[in-house]
């Protein structure tokens, strides 16, 4: 299991955790022909309430599919973030929308803060959010190419969205960029 | 995809999304059903890539209706499936019952959940693998397969379908909320690499034909409503004919012969994968999302030196018992990881026969075993 990358993705339901989730899968397995898992956690309501996209990169079948401590943790709700920071290792890399996380555990690792929500509001668009994030961890993990996560994620939004959602990628990863990602 | 409706190449699906396309694959163009949790997404999927293959979904008033309309469409000459969970697996059973008796090809998936009764509707278990043996009444036989990824679960819906048509009889796809639900890539052949099994349709001229006269394997052809064969079915006792016959004597060769056909040609429907038996002291034995957490216990047991073999069930039933008493010969101890307070379990005893211990790791559902508690049996399996 040395060799699988795990993502965990987590939110209120509404937010696109989910899809997020699962264009990260695809563009592991579709586009870039790795293997790679994503299971979804989430409570009964529809909208609101925590949720969770776990997703297991690796380039060797994933026999066991489930994530005891991730390498990357990005969340995207206090109450997400308060739920999912015990399960973390010193090493994992804790990335939060800082209008939406406030960072309260005192021994949880320092946090990377960006800004997924406000970018996405600028853009017109709130729901593009998880595609921001998406961007930004393209830039800050490395576990997938660019051209993998764009073309995922043209294949699973509705067609009229495809430029906005490619914006809302490109936007996320240059902010990255400016806290020094990617080098 | 094609001018007909198929798809192939490589996709990243869920167990529901990839069990729809699986079925499809095998030519199936009739589903009827009603929504479950965590089945729906199987029939969502078929209520949207049905009508491009020119087939028909129905969602029915209950589970009843939607396992009746199954066998109707079945004896109209379509492929034809459902898919549910624990209640409405249930609430199918007297009518599988009927599929069984009156040989009928389909296939019934049931993606399990928490129980009994409703219990945990969003969460996993492996709590009806003995309901799919015996949960019907009267004496009979049946397949069952069990998954354990998306890629197999499109596989075995196709081999089910394959096996439904062999066989005449409603095969059952015994699969999890935890792969029902799971992404992962799945690979669909094209159309001309996958091997489909068609009717047996009847090899004498209508006036000629007893709709209940097997074949060598004891299987009888079967006609299609509307193509020029008169023939009559019950669920009542029958003979040849298909009529209803009231004796112990037509009971006794009818019965005998619907068990036969599935016990006789195990070999030829019985597959497991084994890896690491020869030289194990121990040898874990399990199914499905189990099969898959197993892994981990085998592989952390192998790393402190204990020689552990892996048994994995993809068809349950009938049970591999030939195999599973060879197995018990040379190793100390099986060790049974399932999700559920013990059902396969008991099969793997029968078989070993007290030649090797049986060790249950129960688990009462709603998640998977902690690998680590597979661990500590296979421990004291050895000791």
């Amino acid at each position: 299991m040395a060799n699988n990358y795990e993502i965990r993705l987590c939110g209120y339901g509404g937010q696109g955790i989910i899809l997020a989730g699962f264009i990260i899968g695809q563009a592991a397995t579709v586009y870039e022909h790795r293997n790679a898992v994503f299971i979804q956690d989430y409570g009964p309501e529809a909208r609101g309430g925590a949720c969770r996209a776990d997703v297991v990169i690796s380039d060797e079948p994933v026999l066991y599919p489930y994530i005891d401590t991730p390498d990357v943790l990005m969340a995207m709700s206090q109450e997400a973030y308060l739920k999912y920071i015990p399960q973390i290792r010193k090493d994992t890399l804790v990335i939060i929308d800082e209008d939406l996380v406030k960072p309260e555990t005192a021994n949880a690792r320092k946090p990377i803060p960006m800004p997924a929500r406000r970018i996405a509001v600028e853009l017109g668009r709130l729901a593009v959010a998880n595609v921001v994030m998406l961007g930004f961890l393209t830039a800050v993990t490395k576990a997938l190419s660019v051209d993998a996560v764009k073309e995922s994620i043209l294949a699973s939004v509705p067609k009229n969205t495809g430029k906005l959602n490619l914006s809302a990628f490109e936007e996320g990863y240059a902010s990255a960029l400016k806290l020094g990602a990617g080098k | 995809m094609s001018s007909t409706g198929q798809i192939s190449g490589e996709f990243f699906l869920s167990g529901d999304e990839a069990c729809a396309e699986g079925a499809l694959a095998a030519g199936c163009r009739f589903f009827a059903g009603y929504p479950i949790t965590p089945a729906t997404e199987i029939a969502e999927h078929m209520s949207d890539r049905l009508p491009e293959v020119g087939g028909t979904y129905i969602q029915m008033e209950d589970e009843l209706a939607s396992m009746a309309a199954v066998l109707g469409a079945s004896w109209g000459g379509l492929k034809a499936m459902t898919a549910t969970s624990g209640p409405g697996f249930s609430l199918m059973m007297e009518n599988i019952g009927l599929g069984l008796m009156l040989e009928t090809p389909c296939v019934v998936v049931n993606m399990q959940r928490a129980g009994p009764s409703t219990g945990l509707p969003t969460m996993t278990g492996q709590g009806d693998m003995m309901q799919a043996r015996w949960g019907s009444h009267g004496p009979y036989s049946i397949i069952a397969l069990s998954p354990a990824s998306p890629q197999e679960l499109f596989d075995l819906t196709i081999k089910a379908f394959n096996l439904s048509e062999k066989y005449r009889l409603p095969v059952l796809v015994m699969s999890e909320e935890s792969i029902g639900h799971m992404y992962e890539k799945v690979t669909i052949p094209t159309r001309e690499k996958i091997n489909i099994t068609p009717r047996r349709k009847p090899n004498v001229p209508p006036q000629e034909y007893l709709p209940y006269v097997p074949d060598d394997d004891l299987v009888p052809p079967m006609a299609i409503a509307g193509e020029g064969y008169r023939f009559h079915v019950t669920g009542l006792t029958h003979d040849e004919r298909g009529y209803p016959i009231m004796t112990a004597e037509a009971q006794d060769k009818l019965v005998r012969r619907l068990v036969d056909k599935i016990e006789k040609n195990r070999n030829a429907i019985i597959e497991v994968e084994e890896d690491g038996i020869k030289g194990a002291d121990v040898v874990v034995c399990s199914y499905g999302i189990s099969a898959r957490v197993a892994t981990v216990a085998i592989q952390r047991a192998r790393a402190l030196g204990i020689r552990v073999g892996m048994f994995r069930l993809i068809t349950v039933w009938p049970f591999p018992v030939e195999r599973v008493r060879e197995i018990a010969k040379n190793i100390k101890a099986f060790v049974v990881p399932e999700i559920n307070y013990g059902q396969m379990a008991l099969e793997v005893e029968r078989a070993a026969a007290g030649r090797a211990k049986t060790i249950l790791i129960p688990h009462m559902g709603g998640a998977v075993h902690d690998p680590e508690t597979i661990l500590d049996a296979i421990k004291q399996a050895v000791k």
